[in-house]
């Protein structure tokens, strides 16, 4: 998942959003973004609007519902464009 | 539409001290627009300032919140086939970015405008704009809430 074409750029997006306490480093696909990444729901939206924008895909309440995981949202932007 | 705008307020959860809405003129889809005076005796105008009393910045920005996001995100809610639930709903703020140009007074009426910028996945982002009563810019910014679901 690390090798996966979008990770960096997830990544990327995810940084200005982790609270103060919490080590960058940490991040890994299987992170959990609300319980291990503390990223509240308002940040989630924001993470998800900047998703939109950078891969110029929309996503639904429904992808919003199932987007637990870094791993997860990878999937998601997958889909959305098509390449799964 | 005078239904319509006395029904968001009668959903408004605030009550005095902490309600900083009088009436509204108009909300849509696109933003909403109230108006509130602060009463000259307002309690926090003893310590703020004695010599100089003049109202809190944190308060103008809670009478944008109220009118411009919480009254909008109201009508919003109960338009969107997600949001819309049984009971009225309720809006957490999340973030706020506010720029204070001028004093407003004790006894002033002040007028909110707010413009949405986007309701999506529940969180509402507005710009806000609270005019004096002289129809002087005394505040702006960017507000936003989150709602949330299953409140009574």
């Amino acid at each position: 998942m690390k090798d996966h074409a979008h990770y960096a750029t997830l990544r990327e997006i995810i940084l200005p959003y982790l609270p103060e306490d919490i080590d960058p480093s940490g991040i890994g696909p299987e992170s959990l973004l609300i319980e291990e990444l503390n990223i509240n729901s308002a940040h989630l939206v924001d993470i998800v609007l900047d998703v939109e924008d950078r891969f110029d895909i929309r996503l639904e309440d429904t992808d919003m519902q199932q987007m637990h995981s870094v791993s997860d949202a990878l999937r998601i932007i997958d889909t959305k464009l098509g390449n799964t | 539409m005078e239904n319509v705008l006395q029904n968001i307020l009668d959903q408004l959860p605030y009550r005095k001290p902490f309600l900083f809405v009088d009436n509204l003129i108009s909300v849509g889809p696109e933003g909403a627009e109230g108006y509130y005076t602060f009463p000259p005796d307002s309690w926090f105008y003893q310590g703020h300032f004695p010599q100089y009393p003049v109202t809190p910045g944190v308060l103008l920005t809670e009478c944008c919140a109220q009118i411009g996001v919480v009254c909008l995100g109201i009508y919003l809610a109960a338009q969107s086939a997600v949001t819309a639930a049984p009971g009225a709903p309720a809006f957490a703020l999340s973030d706020s970015d506010m720029d204070f140009l001028r004093p407003v007074l004790p006894g002033e009426r002040v007028r909110v405008v707010s413009r949405k910028e986007y309701f999506r996945f529940g969180k509402l982002r507005c710009r806000v704009q609270l005019f004096n009563e002289a129809n002087e810019l005394a505040c702006k910014g960017q507000i936003s809430g989150m709602i949330q679901k299953g409140n009574p």
